[in-house]
């Protein structure tokens, strides 16, 4: 099973990944003509700001993300209270809201002119300056705000995990004399730690590359500071430098992850178990356990999407222009979700087969890019794919006297692109995570009776790893869809989605028009997150 | 054979560009643009494709694009964008005489590559009763310590305080805006957050007694509901009327270098500076028009006539990079 050597059929797989690295190097490549002046002015001036937020935002949003995941899912797998099989896949929610609408949402409802603390000034007769009142737009509200849209992240992969781990580990605790409790903080959270950690890194990351937020927040961090440089300074090369800086912290989170999942291999034998002992909570207990498993839903969805339906021109709906909007979302969403999990499971089986330092490196490089902000990454598409384009056009015009003008460049080619960079992180972490549970000696097993390596892949693999593949699926669809800068710069002439029309209105702060929008995405993202839980939930009632 | 394949496929490619029509890159988003565009479909028959998106990533990808870009004509919200886009040489001169009549010589490129098509202005926003107007003749006055801790504007990431301060360096140099820009951080009411509308936001709601916004949100916020009580609650202040005017930007447009449909691309820029185009954008997005008889809305005309800056607007994109760098160290957020 241990290839060391590179193959050449390899090959295939090494062009893919360089692919999908080639924006990552359009990046890096400035970092080859550093400009002295600049990095003078900004480490004298903002830079120190611009760290220091990054980190800290990533690393609330980490601890946010980490203790809401955990402990919901903790609640839904190993309790029974009322409303739980229904709140199971209602706490999915808060994943369809984009950061930047929960944002401008709170803000409206808890900023000094907003409704709540009119209320209070009016009930008390407070003026401005006699009472305190937390600033949302901070680094602190930032940080609560995206926990609240990326704790489904590790709740959905803790979830899965915890209910994959057999009741006969618990079987075996309990007789060597430890107690429930001990049983879950010392046997089921480190068993469970590799998916937790993917969950927090998939969460960090996505702070990392927040822009929308941040930006509305008045926070500086590195992703503001990245389209200040190039656009306000006209630095692209300073602002491709910063983003190299971003890319560094990225890649230092994704080795933690790696290192600290090194140590732990833990293996399905091949069965999974249905016969998890759920506790019984009843009469009020039940419902106070209820009622603190909805606050992480009321706030990152109820609350944020019944705002948005109170100010949204619902006559809207009517017109064809919705339509297409809906039309166009939803079918880019679908294409680049089964693009992109079709392209992790490939490279995650060829990381499985082949140990190659080289494979290993750029399979983990070309995950980088879920951390660096959509822009950077449009760019970093656009430049390539318009360079190929302008040379095939010279080349047409040389040979045979024609020109074929922009083939890929403003085409939906070039969004797939951007959207399988940006996006690869989040199906190959869980794809990988879920693989690794594999046993080897099932690959063996199946080699040994014949198969090729592509049929373990079909026929072993795809089907134990379906939920993880259903999982990935779903995460990657709603992320397309909330996807925004990428768009907003690689799509064709008269194309526009969701996240596009929502967020010019609200950026040009007509929170009410972008509201039917921004209620859309939501909507729409509902539809999968659904059915996918239905055949998650099937799967694992099945058994295998 | 195979050489008559490839050219009927490449041929075939190219047929696609072909039909009465103009590509337009806008920066000034759908909403703002289309009905303007659809009208003038309508009038010529002349079909529009639209892109939006931010100015700065509409240049890059022309960039990108090179001499196969779609691009005709390049909107823009502001003059530094268009500035940066022609110092690249991505937009070509365009002999109009209709443009170079009704708009007038400082608003449009003295090489006509880009030619304005609206204004906005950015005055002082205050609460009367806690503001006393005569104290405040010039955007200077701001600066003094009796207005300490009562002034709200948005962050300096944002384009129009950048131009505002690019424009001041122009006009009064280095030295004497990024003292300018010390003393107004040093009387922020608040660290800079949200947009233009926040700040009169918090200016009604007592958080600051001063903000620094456009106009057109200003006016805005009395066609929304929900923000009017705020609008209604402030004043508006042209400062500078005794010396170099009112701060102002500009809605504009260009030809793209390597427009396919260069005719229609000048005829739709056109278009824009006829009565009727200009009358929509005064009434729907409550811009100035720059068309000196065209009449403004009924709530710009609230607002009151002002002396603007005379300053060229070629010099607020030059001066963009400087004015961010004064910013930062100002300690402006």
């Amino acid at each position: 099973m241990q290839f060391t050597k590179l193959h050449w059929r390899q090959l295939p797989l090494l062009l893919v990944v360089g692919l999908l690295l080639m924006p990552l190097l359009v990046v890096f490549r400035s970092l080859l003509s550093p400009d002295l002046a600049l990095w003078q002015h900004l480490l004298a001036t903002v830079l120190p700001d611009y760290l220091q937020n990054s980190l800290l935002l990533a690393a609330g949003v980490g601890a946010g993300a980490l203790l809401l995941g955990t402990s919901l899912a903790w609640l839904i797998v190993f309790f029974r209270f009322p409303g739980r099989n229904l709140l199971q896949w209602l706490l999915l929610l808060p994943m369809a809201m984009p950061a930047y609408i929960i944002a401008y949402s709170y803000t409206g409802l808890l900023d000094f002119a907003g409704p709540v603390q009119s209320l209070l000034r009016d009930f008390f007769g407070w003026r401005y300056g006699d009472y305190y009142f937390p600033q949302v737009r901070s680094l602190g509200g930032a940080i609560l705000l995206l926990s609240l849209v990326l704790y489904p992240y590790v709740y959905l992969l803790a979830r899965s995990a915890f209910a994959s781990q057999s009741e006969r580990l618990a079987e075996a605790s309990l007789s060597l004399g430890f107690t429930r409790r001990q049983h879950f903080f010392r046997v089921t959270l480190p068993m469970a730690r590799p998916a937790l950690i993917t969950g927090t890194a998939l969460a960090m990351m996505e702070a990392f590359a927040d822009y929308g937020t941040v930006q509305y927040f008045g926070v500086p961090t590195l992703t503001t500071g990245i389209f200040r440089t190039w656009f306000g300074m006209g630095q692209q090369q300073g602002a491709a430098q910063l983003s190299a800086l971003l890319c560094t912290l990225v890649l230092a989170l994704i080795y933690l992850e790696l290192a600290s999942r090194r140590q732990l291999h833990f293996y399905y034998t091949g069965q999974s178990h249905n016969d998890i002992k759920t506790h019984q909570v009843r009469g009020i207990r039940g419902y106070l356990l209820l009622l603190l498993a909805l606050l992480p839903l009321l706030l990152g969805f109820v609350i944020p999407a019944l705002q948005l339906a109170m100010l949204a021109d619902w006559a809207a709906l009517l017109s064809n222009d919705y339509v297409l909007l809906l039309w166009h979302s939803f079918s880019l969403a679908f294409a680049a979700a089964l693009l992109v999990v079709a392209l992790a499971t490939w490279l995650c089986y060829g990381l499985r087969l082949n140990r190659h330092w080289l494979v290993q490196l750029l399979i983990r490089l070309s995950a980088m890019g879920y951390a660096i902000p959509g822009t950077v990454i449009a760019i970093g598409v656009m430049l390539p794919l318009a360079f190929v384009d302008n040379e095939l056009d010279l080349f047409a015009e040389q040979y045979f006297g024609v020109r074929t003008g922009l083939l890929f460049s403003g085409t939906v080619v070039a969004l797939l692109l951007a959207y399988a960079v940006r996006f690869l992180a989040v199906a190959l972490q869980g794809i990988e995570a879920g693989l690794g549970q594999i046993k080897p000696s099932m690959d063996q097993a199946a080699r040994s009776l014949g198969l090729t390596p592509l049929q373990v892949l079909w026929r072993v693999h795809v089907p134990l790893l379906r939920p993880t593949v259903l999982t990935a699926l779903l995460l990657v669809f709603v992320d397309v869809l909330k996807e925004l800068p990428a768009t907003l710069l690689l799509r064709p002439f008269n194309f526009n989605t969701l996240a596009v029309k929502s967020y010019e209105l609200a950026s040009d702060e007509r929170l009410a028009d972008a509201a039917l929008p921004a209620l859309t995405i939501v909507l729409v993202g509902l539809g999968p997150v659904l059915l996918l839980t239905r055949a998650l939930d099937k799967k694992s009632s099945v058994g295998h | 054979m195979k050489r008559q394949f490839m050219v009927l496929l490449f041929s075939s490619v190219a047929a696609f560009v072909q039909a009465a029509e103009v590509n337009v890159y806008s920066a000034r988003q759908e909403e703002l643009i289309k009905p303007v565009l659809d009208k003038f479909s309508a009038d010529t028959g002349i079909k529009v494709n639209l892109i939006t998106g931010k100015p700065d990533e509409l240049i890059s990808r022309m960039a990108s694009e090179g001499r196969n870009s779609p691009a005709d004509v390049l909107i823009s919200t502001d003059v530094g964008r268009l500035y940066r886009a022609q110092t690249q040489g991505l937009l070509q001169p365009v002999q109009s005489e209709l443009l170079t009549k009704a708009i007038p010589a400082h608003l449009r490129d003295p090489q006509q590559h880009w030619f304005g098509l609206t204004l906005r202005a950015r005055p002082v926003i205050y609460v009367p009763g806690k503001v006393d107007p005569t104290r405040i003749n010039t955007i200077e006055d701001l600066t003094k310590p009796e207005f300490k801790g009562r002034i709200c504007i948005r962050s300096s990431d944002n384009i129009y305080n950048q131009s505002m301060l690019a424009a001041m360096i122009a006009s009064v140099g280095e030295a004497k805006t990024l003292e300018f820009a010390k003393g107004l951080v040093a009387n922020f009411a608040q660290p800079p957050t949200g947009g233009d509308r926040d700040q009169i936001k918090a200016a009604a709601a007592g958080v600051c007694d001063i903000a620094i916004a456009n106009t057109y949100y200003l006016a805005g916020m009395f066609d929304d509901a929900k923000d009017a009580a705020a609008a209604k609650a402030v004043k508006v202040l042209w400062p500078n009327q005794q010396d170099r005017g009112a701060h102002i930007n500009i809605s504009g447009a260009g030809v793209a270098k390597y427009a396919p449909n260069k005719a229609a691309a000048q005829q739709l820029i056109e278009y824009m500076v006829l009565p009727e185009a200009q009358n929509w954008y005064a009434s729907k997005n409550h811009e100035y028009p720059v068309l000196a008889d065209v009449a403004w809305s009924p709530v710009l005309q609230g607002f009151g006539t002002f002396k603007a800056e005379q300053l060229p607007l070629v010099k607020l994109g030059e001066l963009n990079a400087k004015a961010l760098q004064l910013m930062d160290q100002a300690g402006w957020k």
